[in-house]
């Protein structure tokens, strides 16, 4: 007993004002980090290099789309022998394409480097924090991540190639090594990847939702987080409840790809030989995909939604509009997320009056998404607007989540999916309310933190020129798409000039690959902007934006810790844009009432008096040892 | 020096008073109780199709649910004696836990061979597959349940566990609940709808 009392005294003066001054090695400061700044920078890079693989991917196979067996031996070079001897793209090498195309954007994009950058850069400086509840685990994260990253590429060069099954891996197609060339190596690398990226998915959420719970500063009540951070925490709960789900898929079809059980498979006959699985169920296998596969669209989007709604009402110089309706809007949609997975499987043989149960609950999300795009609108609504590069791609995100939602609400019809499942259509739909929005929410928010992240600004001109040529890019791409669909081609298809009904859309898919070949090479203004302006850019003020939240009040070289001495205490909630009475058009968030008598409503005099109490609170520093 | 462990000192209250280590293993268990939800929702989805052999669930496993019960009392007549600083009794109790963790494993693995004398293999109908993949899964789980007795095993040899720094025999404690109430869940699901 004494020898502990002893232990403790001896820790206890050891540490007394202790903060952390020792250098660390470039080892631990720049690769095996621990710091959620550097981690976001690594998330950001990961993210960057796939989103280049995944959009070139794009790029060879609208070409097959666009000009059905053109000639492009010049790609010799990078795609070897996927290229036939009359020059065309090897149908086999397509369907790989279209899968990790849908692959890389949706998992290694969309989550991994939307959430990974933003989360993991802005939970910390926007409540306060020193850095994540754990950033042992927050590393570990990032290498899961990134070993699940190698394994996915790795998987690209092989002999067989990639899996080919498409991002939804269904079985049979995914269980079989004999079904198709893709389905053997390729498929298993795939699935060994996923449950990989599936455990650095979870450890980095569980890091965000403890870091936002309990490791904000004094006075940082969750009605004064802003929208971003509530978007994150939302996303990662989802991400906690969903993933493990998908991680239950992938073992059962691990089990029957590599033990031989037969959880999906039943009564196969290969040329004409009986395998011996049977009392399997395919259908069982989509359940559980798509109870992960919908819950993963709003971890795409949710995080976009967020940054949009910061940046807008930063840009407009106006409060947000209908905060508390911004939260219950997201809650809404996170809650409906877990209960429409089946109208991924409307023609699947399900029994109709369950279809229009889940055509009921899928139309019903229209209701808090349209909550939201009205509170953009109106937050917009005669504010001051301010074009920075990042507002274009906000406003460009609530124009593309209006008009993919609202074909969304076609797709969601029992009846309609009839015909339109499976089309270009759905491929139309999603690629522009989740990945195009979702991608104008990265690029919105690389723009708006970068000077927070580098210490420098990226050129506004070229940011705008890259806004105006994607957003056009993208609508010319997608628009004509809904046509297609609508004319019933289905997705996957390596080319449709051998059907009569085909060739009448040969000119609109040639207009749509030259579109997608003009947005491809339309980012790399953004490539280059990216690159030039961390080494060149013009150095960045404190707070360039003139914004309110936390980070804007660290240093511009923020270092470990983020915040010099103490941290800042929250007074007040993050929308004090134009206040009526104020002289300055913003308020940050840890100027007290006490000192804004001029512009404090009525009932806002009452803060002072919590202020002292605020102040008594302790830091919850947690690099201070007490 | 980031080992050094943290010792709170009552001043003002905390902005919240739950500590962090604590509440992201309280999300961990979040994920395994998904991971087990989805599986044992896959169970009754696949069983409602037909096609269904049933078996009779060896003895073994009733004893191994019970051995396993003994060493959640074990576990926490540890916790308590951590509160007391019974360093002794502290250091008995998890060995206790550990060697009782350790006979439940490998009940289970005689549970298979049970199993296996009956014909009812892991390759076959999804019954006796989803047998085997529940008792896996938990079996892992509960692994990674005997590594956390082993850290915490370790610091209770160096008296980093006592009465005022109870964070550690306190995480170890509540997961190794949850494995026990875990394998009881399954158990009993496994029991009623064969």
């Amino acid at each position: 007993m004494s020898v502990v009392e002893a232990n403790l005294e001896h820790d206890v003066h050891a540490h007394d004002e202790h903060e952390h001054h020792e250098e660390l090695n470039f080892w631990r400061k720049y690769i095996f980090s621990e710091d959620h700044k550097v981690i976001a920078k690594q998330y950001m890079i990961t993210g960057i290099f796939w989103a280049i693989i995944g959009a070139a991917m794009s790029v060879v196979f609208r070409i097959q789309l666009g000009f059905p067996g053109a000639d492009i031996s010049w790609m010799k070079p990078f795609l070897g022998k996927w290229i036939t001897e009359t020059g065309a793209l090897d149908p086999n090498f397509y369907l790989a394409l279209v899968t990790m195309h849908g692959t890389i954007m949706v998992f290694f994009v969309l989550t991994a480097g939307l959430s990974g950058t933003f989360s993991n850069f802005l939970i910390p400086l926007q409540v306060g924090a020193r850095d994540m509840a754990s950033g042992f685990l927050n590393m570990l994260s990032f290498w899961f991540f990134f070993v699940s990253s190698v394994l996915m590429f790795v998987s690209i060069f092989l002999e067989t190639g990639p899996a080919a099954g498409g991002w939804v891996v269904y079985p049979p197609l995914s269980a079989l090594p004999q079904a198709h060339m893709g389905s053997e190596m390729g498929m298993t690398l795939w699935l060994l990847s996923m449950a990989i990226f599936i455990m650095s998915s979870l450890l980095g959420s569980l890091n965000y939702v403890t870091t936002i719970i309990n490791l904000r500063t004094r006075g940082m009540t969750f009605t004064r987080l802003p929208l971003t951070i509530w978007a994150f925490m939302i996303t990662a709960i989802l991400g906690i409840i969903s993933f493990p789900v998908l991680l239950s898929a992938a073992l059962l079809l691990i089990f029957d790809r590599h033990f031989g059980t037969s959880f999906y498979l039943s009564e196969i006959y290969i040329n004409g030989e009986a395998l011996p699985n049977v009392g399997g169920s395919p259908i069982l296998f989509q359940h559980l995909f798509w109870f992960l596969g919908h819950p993963e669209v709003y971890i795409v989007l949710l995080p976009a939604l967020g940054i949009t709604s910061e940046i807008i009402a930063t840009n407009s110089r106006k409060p947000i509009f209908g905060y508390r309706a911004m939260i219950a809007s997201l809650m809404a949609i996170a809650f409906l997320a877990f209960i429409v997975w089946a109208h991924h499987m409307f023609v699947t043989g399900m029994n109709p009056f369950l279809g229009s149960i889940f055509m009921f609950l899928t139309l019903i999300i229209a209701v808090p998404s349209a909550v939201k795009a009205f509170n953009y609108i109106t937050t917009l609504w005669r504010g001051n607007i301010v074009f920075t590069p990042a507002m274009l791609f906000s406003i460009g995100l609530v124009s593309l989540f209006v008009s993919g939602g609202l074909t969304g609400i076609i797709l969601g019809n029992s009846a309609l999916d009839i015909q339109l499942h499976d089309t270009y259509f759905v491929v139309a739909h999603f690629h522009i309310v989740m990945g195009a929005a979702s991608a104008f929410g990265f690029f919105a928010g690389i723009y708006h933190w970068y000077p927070k992240m580098f210490g420098r600004m990226m050129n506004s001109t070229l940011g705008q020129l890259h806004f105006w040529l994607t957003f056009a890019g993208v609508y010319l791409v997608f628009f004509p798409m809904h046509y297609i669909g609508i004319a019933g081609f289905p997705r996957r298809y390596y080319q449709f000039t051998s059907f009569d009904f085909g060739k009448s859309f040969t000119d609109l898919n040639m207009f749509v690959s030259i579109a997608a070949i003009f947005t491809f090479f339309a980012q790399f203004v953004f490539l280059w902007n990216f690159f030039y302006s961390m080494f060149k850019g013009k150095v960045a003020p404190m707070n360039p934006w003139k914004s309110t939240t936390l980070e804007w009040t660290t240093p511009v070289n923020v270092g470990h810790g983020n915040w010099v001495g103490e941290i800042p205490a929250v007074y007040r909630w993050p929308y004090d844009y134009s206040k009526p009475g104020s002289d300055v058009d913003f308020i940050p968030q840890n100027v007290p009432h006490s000192q804004t008598p001029e512009s404090n409503f009525p009932h806002e005099n009452e803060y002072i008096a919590q202020e002292k109490e605020i102040e008594a609170q302790n830091y919850n520093d947690q690099f201070q040892v007490h | 020096m980031a080992e050094v462990e943290k010792i709170r000192i009552e001043e003002a209250p905390e902005t919240l008073a739950m500590d962090p280590k604590k509440f992201i293993l309280w999300g961990f268990i979040v994920t395994i109780i998904m991971l087990f939800a989805s599986q044992t929702s896959a169970y009754l989805v696949r069983r409602a199709e037909g096609n269904w052999v049933e078996f009779q669930i060896p003895q073994i496993f009733w004893y191994s649910t019970v051995v396993l019960v003994i060493s959640s009392v074990a576990m926490h007549w540890a916790y308590l004696a951590a509160k007391k600083d019974n360093f002794n009794t502290l250091k008995i109790a998890i060995s206790i836990t550990f060697v009782l963790g350790m006979a439940f494993l490998v009940m289970q693995f005689l549970g298979w061979k049970d199993l296996v004398a009956q014909n009812v293999y892991f390759v076959g109908n999804p019954s006796g597959s989803f047998f085997y993949v529940f008792t896996l899964l938990h079996g892992i789980h509960l692994i990674t349940g005997l590594m956390v007795l082993c850290v915490t095993f370790i610091s209770s040899m160096r008296l980093k566990v006592h009465a005022k720094n109870l964070r550690r025999i306190e995480i170890c404690t509540t997961y190794w609940h949850f494995l026990d109430i875990l394998w009881i869940y399954l158990f009993v699901f496994l029991l009623y709808f064969r």
